[in-house]
């Protein structure tokens, strides 16, 4: 592990404790869980909180609408399960009962991403991002690592309305100091040359790049998107200005993610080059959870190519 | 299972309803669209309810004691706004903007728009599990108001209706009432053509509901079937209300075609008349 990088946290244990000092604090919150409260750590709140813990089983979609039901009676929800479930199998139950509602549902959605590794494609949800964002009113949270998992399950509460936070089944590398907000992008690292804007697990990446970048000369600037909707475009372009070029990292689909976020918010503003590294138009499969995201286009190498292409664009190297 | 009901309370919610489906046909002719049909076969359901069996104040939209009604069915929101208006919840008038831009009435019953509706719905298959949500609020809040959840038949052939009476009959959540509106007909044809529902008192049961079959359009059946649910402690109550597709309009009846289309001016007149309604009254 690289110098920059602190020590692996797993997101969803931040989760879980975030969630039993939430219950803490509002008698009246409650959580749900569709069969999976082992791996989403909601168990802790189950355990702690029986009385206010449904794990309802396996039932998604319906898992949204009680979670809206018992929204619409002024309490803060979190309904948890794998993202593929949450996003993929309750769409539209995302979509009417939360949504539409306006119901205070706070989605916190596990195994995002390839990173869920051996289970294979059908797991693998790499357009959550995507869909979540497109609903009206849906807050969208991807965080880096267990600090900002843990900020961002308390800053969901405090904000009414509907939310999605997507985390990762890996444990992460902690890459942040915890001080996340919603609607602010985090600059981990300043630079003027490029800048690299990662949202999840290829937070930490884009911080190794950038770190063997220096030693080249080149400044790379770093910003954390893990508010994804609000999303910081002021920070986005003043990064625009200031460095000329925009790499985007995430561990998602290129078509409908950040990347495509960046790219539109910048060619209507303030257009530069946008390179974007990501999962092409194809399922995952099973794998080891690392080398999946090498072998889908999102290695370090592939990371540190496309750095170079940007910055021979801009007649920065040969 | 009888509660004594007055012959007098009887005319008067028939009376009620019979305005109630005027109103119906006037809306959905002067939006030129909207479901007439299951409007018409709910509204003696629905009349019932808004008007005698809920606890409800139109003083006090978010009166935290009142009883909550979820049309899952949220395509027969014309029977729900007439019932509103006539409770007092919206003024009369608005009826007449259903469907048209910038209106609180959307086709399909929209709380955001209009705060007297519990929970927007449209989609099917949602309602009934927002509805177990609220109950089961209530009972974490030892409340001692009661969740009604209006169902189409159609909606029945959706996977996530069985998830949320599932979830309902698990938490033996005795404050909730999940009322059918078996009119037997959906979009394209009878349900039992499609894809068939029966023998659906039996689901209910297999999903621990107490269930009741009544006629959906007898008001002593409709009220006794409610008091019984209000007396059932040990669970949900499951209301099986036969009733007819467009009732109350002789060539609306049994006909599903008559789902979610307008009638012309033809049909508009003749449907006021056999409604009882002076022609050329307000739109």
């Amino acid at each position: 592990m690289s110098a920059v990088l602190g020590k692996p946290e797993s997101l969803r244990d931040a989760y879980g404790k975030a969630l039993v000092e939430l219950g803490e604090k509002d008698p009246h919150l409650v959580a749900l869980d569709a069969d999976l409260s082992g791996s989403t750590r909601t168990v802790l709140f189950g355990q702690k909180f029986p009385d206010r813990f449904f794990n309802v089983g396996v039932m998604e979609p319906t898992m949204m609408s009680i979670a809206a039901g018992l929204a619409l009676q002024d309490r803060t929800v979190y309904a948890s399960t794998f993202a593929v479930f949450a996003a993929g199998q309750a769409y539209n139950f995302v979509r009417q009962s939360i949504c539409y509602n306006r119901a205070n549902v706070k989605i916190v959605a596990t195994h995002g991403g390839l990173l869920v590794g051996a289970d294979g494609g059908t797991h693998q949800i790499v357009e959550d991002i995507g869909l979540m964002r497109g609903l009206p009113g849906m807050t969208v949270i991807v965080p880096a690592d267990a600090p900002t998992t843990r900020a961002a399950t308390f800053a969901v509460a405090d904000r009414d309305g509907p939310a999605y936070v997507r985390l990762t089944r890996e444990s992460l590398p902690t890459v942040t100091d915890g001080s996340f907000k919603i609607g602010a992008a985090a600059e981990l690292r300043s630079g003027s040359d490029l800048t690299i804007v990662a949202v999840g697990a290829l937070v930490a990446r884009g911080l190794e790049v950038a770190e063997e970048l220096a030693k080249v000369g080149v400044s790379t600037r770093v910003l954390d998107f893990a508010s994804v909707k609000p999303f910081d475009a002021p920070a986005l372009l003043r990064a625009a200005r200031d460095t000329g070029a925009i790499l985007v990292l995430e561990e998602h689909s290129v078509l409908t993610g950040v990347g495509a976020l960046v790219a539109s918010t910048t060619s209507e503003n303030y257009p530069v080059p946008v390179r974007r590294v990501g999962v092409p138009d194809v399922f995952g499969e099973s794998g080891d959870p690392w080398a999946l995201l090498d072998r889908y286009g999102m290695s370090k190498e592939r990371i540190r190519d496309e750095a170079w292409e940007l910055l021979r664009g801009r007649g920065k190297v040969q | 299972m009888t509660e004594e009901v007055p012959d007098a309370l009887v005319q008067s919610l028939e009376s009620t309803a019979r305005e109630i489906r005027r109103e119906v046909i006037r809306m959905t002719y002067a939006a030129q669209s909207g479901h007439p049909g299951g409007s018409l076969s709910v509204t003696d359901l629905v009349t019932a309810l808004v008007f005698h069996e809920l606890k409800l104040d139109p003083q006090r939209v978010a009166w935290p004691e009142r009883d909550r009604l979820v049309l899952s069915k949220g395509h027969a929101s014309p029977a729900m706004y007439a019932a509103l208006a006539l409770r007092g919840f919206l003024p009369r008038e608005e009826l007449a903007s259903f469907r048209k831009l910038g209106s609180r009435l959307q086709g399909h019953v929209d709380r955001t728009k209009l705060p007297c509706i519990e929970a927007s719905t449209g989609c099917l298959g949602q309602g009934i599990g927002m509805a177990v949500g609220m109950a089961l609020d209530a009972r974490l809040r030892h409340a001692s108001h009661r969740v009604y959840a209006i169902l189409g038949d159609g909606e029945c052939q959706a996977g996530p209706t069985w998830e949320a009476l599932m979830a309902g009959g698990h938490y033996r959540l005795s404050n909730l009432v999940a009322i059918l509106d078996r009119n037997g007909l959906e979009t394209d044809g009878s349900t039992e053509s499609i894809m068939g529902i029966e023998p659906i008192a039996d689901k209910f049961r297999a999903f621990r509901y107490h269930t009741v079959e009544i006629d959906g359009h007898d008001f002593r059946q409709i009220l006794g079937a409610l008091a019984e649910a209000r007396q059932t402690t040990d669970g949900p109550t499951a209301i099986v209300a036969r009733t007819v597709k467009g009732k109350g309009v002789s060539f609306m009846e049994g006909k599903h075609q008559f789902h979610g289309k307008a009638p012309n001016t033809a049909e508009y007149e003749q449907a006021l008349r056999e409604l009882g309604a002076p022609v050329g009254g307000p739109a």
